[in-house]
């Protein structure tokens, strides 16, 4: 799916995410480190890897939230059309305000801050019956249970009605039947040619819903179609390679050679050859290492 | 008592005197526009905030007087001035830095107040202080309470403007930001209220006792109303009680006391009755355990 179409062509379609060199992170230490490739419009992707691997710095740094350390993120033309459900939504849970409320926060790009929301009542309870919360409009948040709640959020995703929808961890801690109810609205998202991109952890999750995953571990580890990615030596490699926060660590010297887009397309990665001396204390990072989908159990 | 005399206590200062009745209208506008902000404010868990504004005002309020003496454009100027430089530096720097906004603005208010301190007694000159910590309510003129006036519409018109972008930065100021960039200048309009009105208030009630009006009747309210458009009636219904009832009290009392602190203490009062009565959780109800219900 990301492969044959040009890589120039897809990222000017809205939908599309394109990672340029895209090293993201907190106080210079990178959690996202070069991220090359292109999420196609209408991909349901599912980002693995293992905590501290930059699942969420990565979510994050599509929305926006935070500025990249190096390289950049493009999202189509209107790079404000995207939903994010973060992982711990630092929603404020006892502000007074009624579920109907918090679902109608979704309708913001229609209606601003002035516009009537009166007239769009049927539209709002059609969104929460969708996800099943017909009858608890007037309930104040602070009385739904998460999983309730998580219902709630996805109902405003639904009125958001966005190109790119990123959910980061949206089932941890839900039960299965609400992950059942979510996943089949995810599915529909899917099928209406939207792109989803959710950070994960529930690996058979992946396989049964997700048709293409982004296996993470600071660096791309690998990219691709389910089941050629989600296999035991990348996950086994994406494991090792979650390194430790070095706080010595070097000064990346990896040049941005990507001012030319990899247009091969051959792949919707290209985890970069470093074939240029540099020195900087990454373990497993002197040897080239272009293949994501051949991972290579060499020094490190 | 019969009703004539009951009518000749609770208006009858009002009637007779024209300072009564001045302090009466500047009271009210404050009660109508100070009170939505507490709430809001109650409801981000910044009630200490506006407590730190008034700290930063008064410095303001203190250069302006020093440079002009006792007048109202003066003081006004420079308590908007300090008080905004320190909302928007205090803003700015939790923006930009890893710095909360409690502790940057805990940091901004410090300096300021010990810059209006040192600012006072680099004049040397002595400077009545308690006409701008305890206000002077029974002496409003027609400047102040056009000021008041204007303070109130201004943040009533302002409010309505900014209520819905205003209610979702409080409750998910990260989904704010992915949709909008108006979290940043709602937030930053929110202060410069707080401010404007604390400024307003200090004619009033003096620069710490309007933090009162402003916060003790938002605390009230949550006793009585569980939502926003529960809530911010009440506190403004509270505000207007305590303004007549601690007007009327100073009026009436055999002993002098001054007016501003009364207003606050009715206000004060109210809040223990209805934190003790307040169906809302309050303490009474509370204790008394009623059955649960079937589902």
């Amino acid at each position: 799916m990301n492969g044959s179409v040009s890589a120039e062509g897809e990222a000017a379609r809205p939908g599309a995410i394109r990672f340029r060199g895209l090293t993201l992170g907190y106080d210079r230490h990178p959690a996202v480190h070069h991220l090359d490739g292109i999420i196609a419009p209408g991909d349901l992707l599912a980002v693995v890897g293992p905590n501290g691997a930059g699942k969420s710095t990565l979510l994050k740094g599509i929305v926006g939230e935070i500025a990249p350390l190096d390289g950049m993120v493009e999202s189509g033309p209107r790079s404000g059309a995207i939903a994010y459900l973060p992982q711990a939504a630092e929603i404020d849970r006892s502000f007074p305000l009624s579920v109907l409320d918090l679902a109608a926060m979704g309708l913001w790009r229609p209606l601003g801050a002035w516009r009537s929301l009166t007239r769009q009542r049927a539209r709002l309870i059609e969104a929460l019956t969708a996800v099943g919360l017909n009858g608890f409009e007037d309930r104040p948040i602070g009385t739904l249970s998460g999983g309730q709640f998580q219902r709630a959020l996805f109902a405003r995703l639904i009125l958001q009605d966005a190109r790119i929808i990123l959910l980061d961890e949206p089932f941890t801690g839900i039960d299965e039947r609400t992950t059942g109810d979510l996943l089949a609205l995810i599915r529909g998202w899917h099928g209406e040619g939207r792109t989803v991109v959710a950070a994960l952890h529930d690996l058979s999750q992946v396989r049964a819903h997700f048709p293409s995953t982004l296996v993470l571990a600071r660096r791309p580890i690998a990219w691709g179609p389910t089941r050629e990615v989600l296999t035991p030596p990348v996950l086994a490699r994406a494991l090792r390679l979650s390194e430790a926060w070095d706080e010595a660590a070097a000064i990346c010297r990896h040049e941005t050679h990507h001012a030319a887009p990899p247009a091969d397309g051959d792949r919707s990665i290209e985890t970069h050859d470093h074939e240029h001396g540099h020195d900087h204390a990454h373990p497993d990072h002197h040897h080239a290492h272009g293949h994501a989908r051949a991972p290579h159990g060499a020094v490190s | 008592m019969t009703l004539a005399a009951l009518a000749d206590l609770l208006v009858g200062p009002f009637v007779e005197f024209g300072f009564m009745r001045r302090a009466l209208a500047g009271c009210l506008a404050l009660s109508l526009s100070a009170p939505p902000l507490g709430v809001f404010l109650m409801l981000r868990r910044m009630s200490l905030m506006s407590e730190a504004m008034s700290h930063a005002i008064l410095p303001g309020a203190a250069a302006g007087f020093l440079v002009a003496g006792l007048s109202l454009p003066a003081m006004t100027f420079g308590g908007l001035v300090a008080g905004l430089a320190v909302a928007l530096a205090a803003g700015l720097v939790t923006r930009s830095t890893v710095l909360k906004e409690d502790a940057s603005l805990a940091a901004f208010y410090l300096i300021s107040l010990a810059g209006g301190v040192f600012l006072v007694s680099l004049r040397g000159s002595q400077v009545d202080l308690l006409h701008i910590l305890f206000g002077t309510v029974l002496a409003l003129d027609d400047d102040a309470l056009t000021l008041l006036g204007g303070i109130s519409s201004l943040t009533l018109v302002a409010l309505a403007l900014l209520y819905r972008p205003l209610v979702i930065e409080c409750v998910d100021p990260l989904f704010l930001r992915t949709v909008s960039r108006a979290g940043g200048p709602v937030h930053s309009a929110f202060l410069a209220l707080v401010v404007v009105n604390l400024v307003g208030g200090f004619q009033a009630l003096g620069t710490l006792l309007a933090v009162g009006l402003m916060l003790l009747p938002a605390i009230t309210a949550r006793f009585w109303a569980a939502d926003l458009s529960g809530l911010i009636p009440v506190a403004m219904l509270v505000s207007m009680l305590s303004s007549v009832a601690g007007l009327l009290v100073s009026y009436h009392a055999g002993i002098r006391l001054p007016t501003g602190p009364a207003i606050v203490l009715s206000a004060g009062a109210l809040y223990l009755v209805s934190m003790l009565i307040g169906p809302r959780g309050g303490l009474i109800h509370r204790l008394v355990r009623r059955r649960h219900l079937e589902a």
